[in-house]
């Protein structure tokens, strides 16, 4: 029972990270923050316009693998404990 | 007949063949089959389905046009129609998969210990998905219409035919596969002539890259400059900062977009035919990877669109183009009235503008500007043929996904769940089977006469999956002692007041000169449009679950133990011996 309360708690973890980044990219950086961000340049694009219609999806797809990533290590962590 | 037209014969009935080779070798022969595919599909391919799948006519044919005309504004269907696959990977889809039941409402059902639960869920999922699927239905017919020049119920009507034939006979099983082939055939449709477009424009062939470089014609502005230069020349607003109603309002669009997302049944399901939890995380990964391939190609083709467009109608500043020496897609388009022209001073010259006054391009509807755009930058015409059944494809797979989600809810929720649970397999899947069979009907019906409303509807059916199902789903898995009663007030409360506010503005089941408050800005509860009011009827589902829930006591404790096996390690499907 411990050791589940635990895994579910890396996991809470976890996701909260991933939400948070996720939050600032699309909603920080593509819309609160898009004036001030728009002063600066990344080729032809003003950045804020960049993080709203570029930036934003491929942090996304980032975020998924990453987090995706990290569950199947705690997967295997807490199943070869409880094996053991 | 001439050499478009023969070219679009042979892509539209070239793709349409391998549909049906494919699912005539994907027959589904159990209802396992039927609903989930037997739970074999692999991540990847599971991914592309899933692309195609989500992304319909709509994300096809209007969302770059969108792009176009609103600029910065237009990025809340870019950020709001992946983010949701963020969301749906880390609180929804491995979980449901652990549970490793069929349907959503069949998931509702279970953790929520309530026949009323699940028919709640299943008139929510029908509202949403048939809404959703009067506009394929309308994107097929227009598709063939257009490019086929067959009558629009004739071409709806081979639309239906070719559903039905793969969606019935071969259920998930038939559409998963079918689906993979309709994503190969719809990216390259939407890449092809985006790189030839970026690269005539920029002389950079990579659409994501050449949307930020400087142009080939040797000024060495780049694109974007331009396009900002041009459009506020005309008294538009600046391309790069146009905003949609205000900071607020894009806010409250886009999550409500991305949590609609997250509540689609339909797309919800697909996550069900994979083997594992882990499969269903990755799969969530691969699928934003095979809809990014498209969602950031999109900004490209819609600014390029639009600065194609304003260059062919006034080459330099000052110097229009005569109307007479307009090219042969303004011709085709002036005949289908989504484009229109009006000699306002007389001149026979078109002067496009922001003013309503002198602006003389009366029209130019959003839908033409991805499938008019190989035309206005004259590629050659294999190329006008691919986009043609790339909106084929993208049409109909989503169509194909939306009926199963229709399909599987009725004959397994409410007839084996609720009216007839002693039903044996075999008829179970005949019921699937009739079932699908009337759904295409009902929905080809519907798409031979739009009601009224069809337009607005795409708002409703978000609007219904933010406000319904997503924090019923999300609260089921996060929340242990979360009640059935309170779940089913709290989705009730969430689609009422969504579905008020809606109708308040739009008019009562939309029927113009009902809506008692008007559909204006200063009306607007906080300048919140009715499109983007979704995350307000999630707020208050939340929040009347919860208040109902301090009263109503905690749900009982084998559902709790239930809830605690979703959340442990490992997935490997079937529900655990508790």
């Amino acid at each position: 029972m411990q050791k589940k309360t635990t895994y579910w708690q890396e996991n809470l973890r976890l996701i909260a990270i991933c939400l948070v980044i996720w939050f600032i990219v699309s909603f920080g950086f593509g819309l609160l923050l898009v004036e001030p961000l728009n002063e600066f340049r990344l080729g032809g694009y003003k950045l804020g316009f960049w993080f709203a219609q570029q930036g934003s999806i491929y942090i996304f797809v980032a975020l998924i693998f990453w987090y995706g990533y990290k569950m199947n290590s705690l997967d295997k962590k807490y199943q070869s404990e409880d094996e053991s | 007949m001439d050499e478009l037209k023969l070219y679009t014969y042979i892509a539209v009935f070239g793709t349409f063949t391998l549909y049906f080779a494919i699912a005539w070798w994907a027959r589904a022969a159990s209802t396992s089959d039927f609903y989930v595919a037997g739970g074999g599909v692999t991540p990847m391919q599971n991914g592309m389905a899933i692309g195609a799948d989500w992304m319909s006519a709509a994300s096809f044919i209007s969302m770059a046009g969108l792009i176009a005309f609103l600029g910065y504004g237009g990025s809340v269907f870019l950020m709001g129609w992946t983010g949701g696959y963020v969301l749906l990977a880390m609180l929804l889809a491995p979980y449901m998969r652990k549970h490793g039941k069929f349907t959503v409402p069949e998931f509702i059902s279970d953790r929520y210990y309530s026949k009323t639960a699940r028919i709640v869920a299943v008139v929510c999922l029908i509202l949403a998905s048939l809404t959703y699927i009067i506009g394929q239905m309308k994107g097929v017919g227009v598709a063939f219409s257009r490019f086929l020049e067959v009558d629009y119920g004739l071409g709806l009507g081979i639309g239906m035919a070719v559903v039905w034939f793969y969606a019935v006979l071969g259920g998930m099983k038939g559409i998963t596969y079918t689906q993979i082939a309709q994503y190969v055939v719809m990216i390259f449709a939407y890449t092809i002539p985006a790189v030839f477009i970026s690269f005539q424009l920029t002389g950079n062939p990579i659409p994501q890259l050449g949307l930020g470089s400087t142009l080939a014609d040797g000024s060495g502005i780049y694109l974007l400059d331009k396009l900002d230069l041009v459009v506020t020349e005309l008294g538009f607003k600046e391309y790069t900062t146009s905003n949609m109603n205000g900071s607020l309002d894009m806010f409250a669009y886009t999550m409500s977009l991305m949590i609609g997302t997250a509540g689609l049944p339909h797309v919800i399901m697909r996550f069900f035919t994979v083997p594992s939890a882990q499969a269903a995380r990755s799969s969530a990964g691969y699928a934003l990877v095979f809809i990014a391939l498209l969602y950031t190609v999109a900004p490209a083709v819609g600014a390029m669109a639009r600065l194609n467009l304003m260059n062919t109608i006034e080459p330099t500043a000052g110097q229009h183009l005569e109307y007479e020496k307009r090219p042969q897609w303004f011709k085709d388009w002036e005949k289908t009235g989504l484009l229109e022209f009006e000699d306002k001073n007389g001149d026979g010259k078109i002067q496009y503008s922001a003013d309503k006054t002198t602006n003389e391009m009366v029209k130019v509807d959003n839908d033409i500007m991805v499938l008019a755009n190989p035309a206005i930058a004259n590629l050659p015409n294999w190329v006008i043929a691919l986009v043609a059944a790339g909106g084929l494809a993208a049409a109909l797979s989503t169509a194909a996904g939306l009926l199963l989600a229709i399909s599987s809810s009725i004959s397994h929720d409410l007839m084996k769940g609720v009216l007839t649970p002693d039903m044996t397999e075999k008829s179970e899947l005949l019921a699937g089977r009739i079932v699908m069979t009337l759904a295409i009907l009902v929905s080809g019906y519907l798409g031979l006469h739009p009601p009224g409303f069809a337009a607005g509807t795409v708002a409703l059916a978000f609007g219904l999956a933010a406000a319904s199902i997503f924090p019923a789903l999300m609260m089921g898995i996060f929340s242990k002692k979360m009640s059935g009663t309170a779940a089913v007030a709290g989705m009730c409360s969430g689609i009422g007041i969504t579905m008020l506010y809606v109708f308040q503005h739009k008019g009562i089941m939309f029927i113009p000169g009902t809506s008692f408050l008007g559909d204006m800005a200063p009306n607007w509860f906080f300048g919140i449009s009715p499109n983007a009011f979704g995350v307000v009827g999630a707020i208050v589902n939340f929040g009347i679950a919860f208040v109902v829930l301090q009263f109503t006591g905690p749900a009982p404790k084998y559902v709790q133990d239930l809830v605690e096996n979703m959340r442990s390690p490992g997935g490997t499907g079937a529900i655990s011996h508790h």
